[in-house]
C-alpha cells in the first residue's frame, strides 16, 4: 500500500499522540520527586487489559471502556503510591530502579499467569474504522480520533495546571518542592493526586494503544524506552516539552520505520543520542 | 593592600530574582572578612560565584590578578581557593580519616594514582591525622562520616577544606545549626589558623562575626549595602535598619 | 567510646574468608565435576557483575545498559574464532579494547548529566547495540547467533572440553587475575576518589577533584572488564546469541550485583552464584514465576535488606565486633 509522506506525518502525530498520554504522568511525577519510575509502563498495561476484558468478556462497548481503563489505572497507581512508593522519596536512584523494576518484572509475570503471553485482541466500533478523506490526503478514522481525543486531553491538562489552584501547587512543587512545603503546600499530597492522574491517563493511553501497538505481558519493557526517552528529552515536569518530545520521536519512529525500515528502531536510539548532546538538560530547558 | 581575590560587577539572576547584582569586592590577603546581611541576601550564591559552583551572567572573578570566571571549579581549587558548605556536604560511607586523606591525594595530584594502596601513603596518612588533632577529631578518624555528630561533622567540613591547604578559604556559615559552645570551638580552630590562608566567611551569629571579623560586608538584595571595620558596620545606621534591626534571626 | 565500629584503611593483607573464597572456588573443579559448564557461566557472569561493581558500587553510576561492551566483546572474541583467530588470550585482549573503546567512546555521554539521563543514556547505547547486530545479521548471524568457531587449545595444550573443566579454569584464572587489579584498584587513591565521588559527587570538586575525568576513566577500565567476560562467554560456549546485548542481561545483571552487595568486589560474584544456581533451578520449573518472584525479591530488598549478602554479613560482623568490644 501507497501512503503519502502527511499521511506518514499523520500516523507519526497519532502515534506520538499516544505516547504522550501514556508519558505525562512519569513526566510530571519525575519532575515533582524526582522518582525514576521504570514502572509506568505497567499502568498503561493494566488499562490496555482492562479495556480488552471490559469488552470481549463482559461485553461492554469500546468507548465505554475508556473511562473504566483510565479509573482502574489510577486507582492502582493511587493504592501503590499509598503503600510503596511514598516510602522511596527520599532513597537514592538505585533504590527507585530496583524497585520499580522489580514491579515491573512482577506485572510482566502477573499478566502472563492470568492472560497468557499472547497479544490481545481489539475490536473497534464500526465508526472508528475505515479512512476519510481531508484535503486530498486518506487518514485512518482511528487516527483522527487519537488525535482529536488526545488534543482535548492536553488542552484540559492545560487549563488544569495554569487556571486551578491545584495546577499552582503542581507548578510550585515542581519548581521548587522545599520552598513549596514552606509555603503550606503539601507537596505529598500534590503527589499523590497527580501520581493517581498520571497512572490513569497511562491506562487510558495504554487501552487506546492496543490497535497501534498491540498489547502482551512485555508491553511496560518493550516501551519502556520510549516513555523515559520522552520525559529526559521533554524535560521532567513539563507538559509542553513532553508534547513536543512525544510528537518528534512519535514522527521520526514512524517515518523511520516507513521510509528506512532496514534501521528500524535505530533511528530512534540515534535521535535520543543526539538531542541529549544537544540539550543535556532536556529540550524545555535547551530552549531557554 | 593587596587583593588575593577579587570580583568585578558580578551578577547572577535566578529567573526574575535578582541574587547577586553588579558586586565589585575585594579579599585583602590575611583577611578575617565576614559576609554579613539578611537571608536571602544573596551571600550563598555570591559564594557559589566565586568558586566556580554556578557560573556567573555578567562581571568577573579574579584571583592574584588572574581572570578566573570561567574557571571549573576543580582548577580553583589547584589554585588555591577552597571552600565548605553551608548544609554539610561530607561523604556519608567514607571515614573522618578516609575524607582528609582524600583531600590530601587530590591536592597533592595522586587521585588518578590507581596502584599503590591508600594505606601505604604514609607522609599523607600522617599529614590527615596531624590535621584531624588540629580539629580535634582525632578520636573520631576511623569513625564513618554518618556516625559522626553533627558539631563534628561541621569540623570535618573545614578539615577537609584545609586538607586542600588553601590560600584563600571560604566558609559558608561553618557554625551552622549546632550549639553556641560548639560554634565557639570551630571559631577557635579558625582563629588559629595562620595569617596566609585568607578567609571569608558567611555568619549569622552576630558575637561571632564581631568577635572574629576584622572586615564586614553587608549584602542586601544582591547588592553590598556597606563595607567597613567592624566598629564601623556596628555604627553604621543604614545597617542597623536593615539588618541588625531585624535581629539575627536565622 | 563512639559505637561505631573502627573502619582501618584497607590494606594489601588477605582476611581469612577471603582465602576460603577463592580456594572453594578452586574445590568445585575437584567436589562438583558435572557441573563445570554451569560453573564457568557462573564465574563469566561473575567477571561481569565485578565490571559493574566498579561504576555502581563504587562511583555510584547506575547503568540500565552494561551488556553493550559485555556483548561486544562476545562478538568480537567469536568473529576473531570464526574468521580464523581462535587464539583465546590474546582474544580476551582485542575483546578488552573493543569493550573499553566503546565504553570511553560512549562514556562522554554517560558520565554526565544527573541519574536519569545516564540511565537512560546507558539504556539507549545497549539498545542500540543490539539493534545493530541485528540489523548486521551477515556479519554477526543476527538472531540465529553466531557459531562455527574454531577456539583454540589454551595455551596451546588445554582443549576446551565438553565437561567444562578447562573452561571453567580458564575462566577461574581470568577472574582471579582482574579481581586483583579491581582489588589494588578499589585500594588506591584513585579508588577512594571513586568512593568520595560516589557519596558526595557535588563536593568533589570543591577538592580540586576532576570528576568526570575520574568517571570516564573507572567507565572505561569497567568497560574492557565487561569485554573480557564476554569474550569468555563465547570462548568457552563456542556461540554468540543476540541476547549477549540484550536489556534483560544488562537488568539481570544489575539485580545479581545488588543482591550480592554492590560496593565489595565480592558481592557481585557472590550475586551471579545465587541468581544463576536459583534461576537454574527455579526457570525450569517455570519461567514466568521465576520472574514474578525475581521481582519480588527486588522489592523486599528495596525495603528491607539494601546492603544484599555481603552487606548483611559486614553488619552482622559489625554487631558481633561491637558486642565483643562492649
Amino acid at each position: 500500500m501507497f501512503t503519502s509522506l502527511p499521511g506518514v506525518l499523520f500516523d507519526g502525530v497519532a502515534y506520538g499522540s499516544l505516547l504522550f498520554l501514556m508519558s505525562i504522568g512519569l513526566s510530571v511525577t519525575m519532575g515533582l520527586m524526582r522518582f525514576i519510575n521504570l514502572a509506568h509502563g505497567a499502568f498503561a498495561m493494566l488499562g490496555g487489559y482492562v479495556c480488552v476484558v471490559g469488552m470481549t468478556r463482559l461485553g461492554v462497548p469500546f468507548l465505554a471502556t475508556l473511562p473504566i481503563a483510565f479509573a482502574a489505572a489510577g486507582l492502582a497507581g493511587a493504592v501503590l503510591e499509598r503503600i510503596l512508593y511514598r516510602r522511596l522519596y527520599r532513597r537514592g536512584p538505585l533504590d527507585q530502579v530496583l524497585f520499580s523494576l522489580g514491579l515491573t518484572l512482577m506485572s510482566v509475570a502477573g499478566a502472563t499467569y492470568v492472560w497468557g503471553s499472547g497479544q490481545q485482541p481489539v475490536h473497534l466500533p464500526r465508526f472508528l474504522l475505515g479512512q476519510v478523506r481531508l484535503l486530498g490526503v486518506d487518514l485512518g478514522v482511528y487516527r483522527l480520533f487519537l488525535v482529536a481525543l488526545v488534543a482535548a486531553i492536553t488542552a484540559a491538562l492545560v487549563l488544569l495546571v495554569r487556571k486551578t489552584r491545584f495546577g499552582a501547587r503542581i507548578r510550585a512543587s515542581v519548581d521548587d518542592p522545599q520552598a513549596s512545603a514552606g509555603l503550606g503546600i503539601n507537596v505529598t499530597r500534590v503527589f499523590s493526586v497527580t501520581f493517581t492522574l498520571g497512572s490513569g491517563l497511562a491506562g487510558l493511553g495504554g487501552a487506546l494503544a492496543i490497535d497501534v501497538l498491540g498489547l502482551d505481558p512485555t508491553f511496560p519493557l518493550k516501551y519502556l524506552v520510549y516513555f523515559l526517552l520522552v520525559v529526559v528529552v521533554g524535560g521532567a515536569g513539563s507538559i509542553a516539552g513532553t508534547l513536543a518530545a512525544s510528537l518528534l520521536l512519535g514522527l521520526f519512529d514512524v517515518s523511520g520505520k516507513y521510509y528506512v525500515p532496514a534501521v528500524g528502531a535505530f533511528v530512534i536510539y540515534g535521535l535520543m543520542v543526539v538531542l541529549l548532546l544537544l540539550f543535556p538538560g532536556g529540550l524545555r530547558r535547551g530552549a531557554r | 593592600m593587596s587583593a588575593v581575590l577579587r570580583t568585578d560587577r558580578l551578577s547572577r539572576s535566578w529567573g526574575a530574582l535578582q541574587a547577586v547584582r553588579q558586586v565589585s569586592f575585594s579579599l585583602e590577603s590575611g583577611a578575617r572578612h565576614a559576609l554579613i546581611g539578611p537571608n536571602g541576601a544573596g551571600k550563598t550564591t555570591l559564594v557559589n560565584l566565586l568558586t566556580g559552583t554556578v557560573p556567573p551572567q555578567a562581571g568577573d572573578v579574579f584571583l592574584d590578578d588572574e581572570r578566573i570566571t570561567h574557571l571549573p571549579q576543580h582548577l580553583r581549587v589547584k589554585r588555591g581557593m577552597t571552600r565548605t558548605f553551608q548544609i554539610t556536604t561530607l561523604f556519608p560511607g567514607l571515614t573522618a580519616l578516609e575524607s582528609v586523606l582524600l583531600a590530601i591525594c587530590e591536592r597533592k595530584g595522586l587521585g588518578a594514582s590507581w596502584w599503590r594502596p591508600v594505606a601505604r601513603h604514609a607522609p599523607e596518612i600522617e599529614e590527615a591525622r596531624r590535621i584531624l588533632r588540629d580539629l580535634h577529631l582525632e578520636a573520631e578518624a576511623e569513625v564513618a562520616t554518618r556516625s559522626l555528630p553533627y558539631g563534628k561533622q561541621r569540623l570535618l567540613e573545614i578539615a577537609v577544606a584545609l586538607a586542600s591547604r588553601p590560600r584563600v578559604l571560604l566558609l559558608d556559615e561553618p557554625a551552622a545549626g549546632i550549639p553556641v559552645g560548639e560554634s565557639a570551638e570551630i571559631f577557635g580552630v579558625l582563629a588559629s589558623l595562620p595569617r596566609e590562608v585568607t578567609i571569608l566567611f558567611i555568619e549569622h551569629d552576630m558575637n561571632l562575626v564581631f568577635r572574629f571579623a576584622e572586615r564586614i560586608t553587608v549584602l542586601v538584595e544582591g547588592s553590598i549595602l556597606v563595607e567597613g571595620a567592624p566598629q564601623e558596620i556596628a555604627a553604621n545606621p543604614r545597617v542597623r535598619e536593615v539588618y541588625l534591626g531585624e535581629g539575627g534571626h536565622g | 567510646m563512639s559505637a561505631a565500629a573502627a573502619v582501618r584503611l584497607p590494606d594489601r593483607r588477605w582476611h581469612p574468608a577471603e582465602i576460603a573464597f577463592w580456594l572453594g572456588l578452586l574445590a568445585v573443579v575437584f567436589v562438583f565435576p558435572g557441573h563445570l559448564v554451569l560453573g564457568s557461566q557462573v564465574l563469566i557472569t561473575g567477571l561481569f557483575a565485578l565490571s559493574l561493581d566498579l561504576i555502581l558500587g563504587y562511583a555510584g553510576i547506575v547503568s540500565l545498559g552494561h551488556a553493550a561492551m559485555f556483548g561486544a566483546g562476545a562478538y568480537t572474541a567469536g568473529l576473531l574464532a570464526r574468521h580464523g583467530w581462535g587464539e583465546p588470550l590474546s582474544g580476551l585482549v582485542a575483546a578488552a579494547a573493543v569493550g573499553a573503546a566503546i565504553a570511553w567512546g560512549t562514556s562522554f555521554i554517560a558520565v554526565r548529566g544527573g541519574d536519569l539521563t545516564r540511565l537512560m543514556v546507558t539504556l539507549g547505547i545497549g539498545l542500540m547495540l543490539y539493534e545493530a547486530a541485528n540489523q548486521a545479521a551477515r556479519v554477526t548471524g543476527g538472531v540465529d547467533g553466531l557459531s562455527d568457531m574454531a577456539v583454540r587449545d589454551l595455551l596451546g595444550v588445554f582443549p576446551f572440553d565438553l565437561r567444562g573443566r578447562t573452561a571453567y579454569v580458564y575462566s577461574l584464572a581470568v577472574l582471579f587475575a582482574v579481581f586483583l587489579a579491581c582489588r589494588r584498584i578499589v585500594r588506591s587513591p584513585f579508588g577512594l576518589s571513586l568512593r568520595g565521588i560516589r557519596d558526595g559527587a557535588r563536593r568533589m570538586p570543591a577538592l580540586g577533584s576532576p570528576v568526570r575525568h575520574r568517571l570516564i576513566a573507572i567507565y572505561t577500565v569497567a568497560g574492557a572488564i565487561a569485554g573480557i567476560a564476554g569474550a569468555l562467554l563465547a570462548q568457552t560456549t563456542q556461540f554468540v546469541g543476540l541476547e549477549v546485548l540484550g536489556f534483560s542481561r544488562s537488568a539481570d545483571l544489575l539485580i545479581m550485583l545488588v543482591l550480592g552487595g554492590a560496593g565489595w568486589l565480592y558481592g557481585g560474584l557472590i550475586g551471579a552464584a545465587l541468581f544463576m544456581i536459583a534461576q537454574n533451578q527455579l526457570s525450569s520449573v517455570n519461567p514466568v514465576y521465576w520472574q514474578f518472584w525475581l521481582g519480588l525479591l527486588l522489592v523486599a530488598m528495596v525495603f528491607v535488606a539494601r546492603g544484599g549478602v555481603v552487606g548483611a554479613m559486614a553488619s552482622a560482623r559489625e554487631r558481633l565486633l561491637g558486642r565483643a568490644a562492649r
